[in-house]
């Protein structure tokens, strides 16, 4: 056989090979009995999706099976366009301010393809969801990158994924006319920080003033807890024309498996996306649009509304939430309590002494730690230091991430592997 | 808007603030309109925004017109594949993530349906990666194995988004036509063949890859173990990738073996393999797609694939692994769907190229796929009425829809620069449609030529 001899892959895939998640999502599958790591619901989607689903399947519209409009499946950008036109207070073109792709991880692909050239600089807050670095190395890109840094919480408080705060002067400092776009994601992967409508001015300024792109993350922005508001960058004074916001149907809806996700911005920025679309993917697939778009038609008649989903989904996250906040203050790990998402970062000092140090070790501490608990007591989270840059993964290194989207059942099921473990540890 | 600011501020979303925000927004609107705006498009996409799809896929929802033009089949795809999503829609935890190179079970199917086509043992974990149609494979290979510095030969005409997409690599594309051997009295897709020694001379030490297409697309050509031997050599002695679009693959007319380039000799290890669940199974809609090949080249796809969606959609993956678990328990059964819809589809051909002919055209018979073309030139239709800068094929096709309300696709939107005076004569149907739709062709067709007498 006459293999290849000459190097094959293509250079822009230096450096973007690694991910976590292959390997971590293996060991979770193999070792725990408890899964509160990998980020998605194992409750189902609400019934009147599944109802439309069902429905739109066993009807005889077969052209339900074919391709569909590339940019977007006509019903669903318009309701798209509707809603959000709503909630940015704008009048917005479903064929022009909208376009579909597959997921929000593609639409994230499609801003960095579409605007990030070699030798720009893009700045990403730590800790941030980890496929931003990668795509912008991948498309020539630079990462800059900006810690948020914890405070002490108030005296007797738990501590807050609000207490987590950017420094203004350090973030002002990351801006150089290299600065091609500043990614936001809000509410936060993984501490769940809702940013304030100060901290986005702040943002928001700097991005005007260094007339910079803002790429919005809002995958969670229907998971906000304790009354907070999710203030969409985009609304903000000077912010529309500079701004793609993302959107996700996995968390809307609470079907990741669906992978249907959307951009929403100004025509000048979403034809450039639209390029990179129709050269990459071009269609996205026909019937969960469909069926999504019936979902947002649902929520648009009921906004507001006590039945709503956007009301109903956040209400329940809240208590597993605080569930799980509890569970994990009895035996001694310190939640940040998150003012949205559905993840939840905790602080694992007080068990470090399960899993001893290893001094130049290659792998970061929480890593080693969370891999020890998956394999000893079945329980999977991921370590903080998977949403760093390789540099500062050891920075915060006694943090591991866990995900609460997940039933009673579970919850409870974490909660007996946590109370045995810290009675093991206080039993001589 | 009153209405949707009460339910708002039921959400805490401060009422008096979006009323000022929208007072001050609409007093800034003009000037952020007219502010100096330094975002461009990056130098990737540079030229690659526009695209022959845009234009003619609007007409397919105009009902009035008779679509012939993308390659979409308005037949229903078989009842089991219908029935599987339905019954996989109403599975909860099949609506959440699955494994991102592909569902378990998918590539499962995969490896072994193409165990048996290819005589060889495929690894579903390594060898196979999952994409979002044979688009997204096409997208993967390429980002994958493709950069600045390399050419990439491209046989004309092409599926027009490969050469976008090597633009989008950086590279750069060499094209090579099919040529007509006949010389203009082309009866078939078989007739149309690549000169071997012209294309020994596209192929130098930059060249990274080729593409191949067989079933072709627009064509329906379907290239034999000779012609496939004939670039399998080059690619060797050249230490070349082969990128096989090999989505029509099962369309495949009587007398007519399609044959995979990968189980040549010293091909394997050379090769990525494309393959489509929408040309499979009449479900373009699902836009599922897959490349298979070696480890050391498929995981390369898989990094791109890990940066760019991450994992397709699990219901649809889970439905097309059931549906392929049934028909690899059939392959040796003539009612496995691999064979009965290429019979069906013969039987679609033939009509279509019997319309076309008494219409007085010489349509090109395909071996393959579910395209056919033919010269228009030889109607001596009359467009002068149509806008002068474009290709014949453009012009034509746009004054047979206004007037004739029928659609095809331009050929010469699946040429290089060089090449378009050759093929824009040409225009190109897709048959894959319902006995009503052909129907409705066919009074158009029967009525043009009335006119014209």
């Amino acid at each position: 056989q006459a293999k290849m001899s000459r190097p094959v892959q293509a250079r822009r895939l230096e450096g973007v090979d690694k991910n976590i998640w292959v390997e971590f999502v293996k060991l979770a599958a193999t070792y725990s009995t408890v899964n509160l790591g990998q980020g998605f619901p194992d409750f189902p989607p609400p019934d009147f999706l599944k109802e439309a689903f069902t429905r739109a399947l066993s009807g005889e519209k077969h052209m339900l099976h074919q391709y569909t409009r590339a940019f977007g499946h006509p019903p669903l950008v318009k309701i798209l366009a509707q809603l959000f036109g709503k909630l940015l207070g704008r009048d917005l073109d479903p064929m022009t301010n909208v376009m579909v792709t597959v997921g929000a991880y593609q639409a994230l692909f499609c801003c960095f393809q579409a605007f990030v050239d070699e030798g720009d600089e893009v700045i990403i807050i730590e800790p941030f969801f980890d496929c931003y670095e990668p795509m912008v190395k991948m498309a020539g890109g630079t990462p800059v990158f900006i810690p948020l840094r914890p405070k002490a919480p108030k005296e007797g408080k738990l501590m807050s994924s609000a207490d987590w705060q950017l420094d203004p002067a350090e973030l002002a400092s990351k801006f150089s006319e290299r600065t091609k776009a500043i990614v936001l994601n809000s509410p936060n992967n993984p501490l769940g920080k809702v940013f304030s409508r100060e901290e986005l001015e702040l943002i928001a300024d700097l991005c005007v003033k260094h007339d910079a792109l803002c790429i919005s993350d809002e995958v969670y922005e229907w998971l906000v807890y304790d009354g907070k508001e999710h203030v969409r960058i985009a609304s903000l004074r000077g912010m529309w024309d500079r701004t793609v916001s993302i959107g996700s149907a996995g968390k809307t809806f609470s079907v990741t498996g669906w992978k249907v996700g959307w951009t929403v911005g100004p025509n000048r920025l979403l034809q450039h996306i639209r390029t990179v679309h129709q050269n990459s993917v071009y269609h996205c697939a026909t019937a969960t649009q469909e069926v999504v778009a019936q979902g947002f038609q649902r929520e648009f008649e009921h906004y507001g509304k006590p039945d709503s989903y956007f009301v109903q989904l956040p209400k329940e996250m809240q208590q597993k939430r605080d569930q799980l906040v509890q569970s994990l203050v009895a035996v001694g790990m310190k939640p940040i309590v998150p003012e949205g998402t559905y993840f939840l970062v905790a602080d694992i000092s007080e068990f470090k002494s399960d899993v001893p140090d290893v001094p130049n070790s290659d792998e970061p501490y929480d890593s080693r730690f969370a891999k020890w608990m998956m394999k000893n007591k079945g329980l999977a989270a991921i370590p903080l230091s998977t949403f760093y840059c390789g540099p500062h993964k050891n920075n915060y290194n006694s943090f591991i991430r866990f995900c609460f989207a997940k039933e009673e059942a579970t919850l409870k099921a974490a909660d007996d592997i946590l109370q045995k473990w810290k009675l093991e540890k206080t039993t001589p | 808007m009153l209405c949707a600011s009460r339910s708002f501020s039921y959400l805490g979303i401060r009422t008096y603030q979006l009323r000022a925000d929208l007072l001050s927004r609409s007093i800034k609107l003009s000037a952020s309109d007219t502010m100096a705006f330094r975002h461009k498009n990056t130098r990737r996409i540079e030229g690659l925004d526009s695209n022959v799809w845009v234009e003619f896929t609007k007409v397919a929802a105009d009902p009035s017109i008779v679509n012939l033009g993308q390659g979409l089949p308005d037949i229903s795809p078989p009842s089991y594949v219908k029935e599987e999503l339905a019954n996989v829609a109403a599975v909860d935890r099949l609506n959440q993530y699955t494994r991102g190179f592909g569902h378990p079970l998918l590539v499962k199917a995969l490896s072994q349906v193409y165990e048996r086509v290819c005589g060889r043992k495929i690894d579903p974990l390594t060898d196979i990666l999952v994409t979002v149609g044979g688009y997204g494979s096409l997208f993967s290979t390429i980002q994958a194995l493709i950069e600045e510095g390399d050419e990439v030969i491209i046989i004309e005409p092409f599926y027009d988004c490969y050469e976008p997409m090597v633009k989008m690599a950086g590279a750069k594309p060499v094209f090579i036509p099919l040529r007509n051997k006949n010389d203009g009295n082309s009866a078939s897709s078989a007739d149309w063949v690549l000169d071997p020694a012209e294309l020994a001379k596209k192929f130098n030490s930059k060249t990274k890859a080729i593409i191949l297409n067989t079933p072709h697309n627009p064509i329906g050509k379907v290239f034999t173990r000779e012609e496939l031997q004939v670039i399998a050599d080059l690619c060797i002695k050249h230490d070349t990738l082969c990128i096989s679009d090999e989505v029509y693959e099962w369309l495949v007319y009587k007398g007519k073996k399609h044959i995979k380039i990968a189980t040549l000799p010293g091909m394997w290890e050379r090769t990525i393999t494309i393959g489509s669940a929408g040309k499979t199974y009449s479900v373009t809609g699902w836009k599922l797609g897959w490349s298979i090949g070696p480890q050391n080249l498929i995981k390369h796809l898989q990094v791109v694939h890990q940066n760019t969606l991450y994992t397709c959609p699990t219901p649809l993956q889970e439905a097309l692994a059931r549906a392929f678990w049934i028909d690899y328990k059939r392959m040796d059964d003539p009612d496995c769907y691999f064979y009965s819809l290429s019979r069906e589809l013969e039987s679609k051909r033939d009509r279509m190229a019997q319309l076309l002919q008494e219409v007085g055209l010489k349509p090109v018979i395909p071996d393959g796929g579910y395209f056919m073309i033919a010269d228009v030139s030889t109607l001596n239709v009359d467009l002068s009425d149509e806008d002068g800068n474009q290709p014949y094929d453009y012009k034509f096709v746009r004054w047979m829809i206004k007037s004739k309300k029928l659609s095809a696709i331009p050929l010469s939107a699946f040429c290089g620069p060089e090449t378009k005076g050759q093929f824009e004569k040409y225009i190109r149907f897709c048959f894959i449609k319902e006995d009503s739709t052909l129907d409705a062709a066919e009074v158009i067709l029967k009525n043009w030529t009335k006119q014209k007498n």
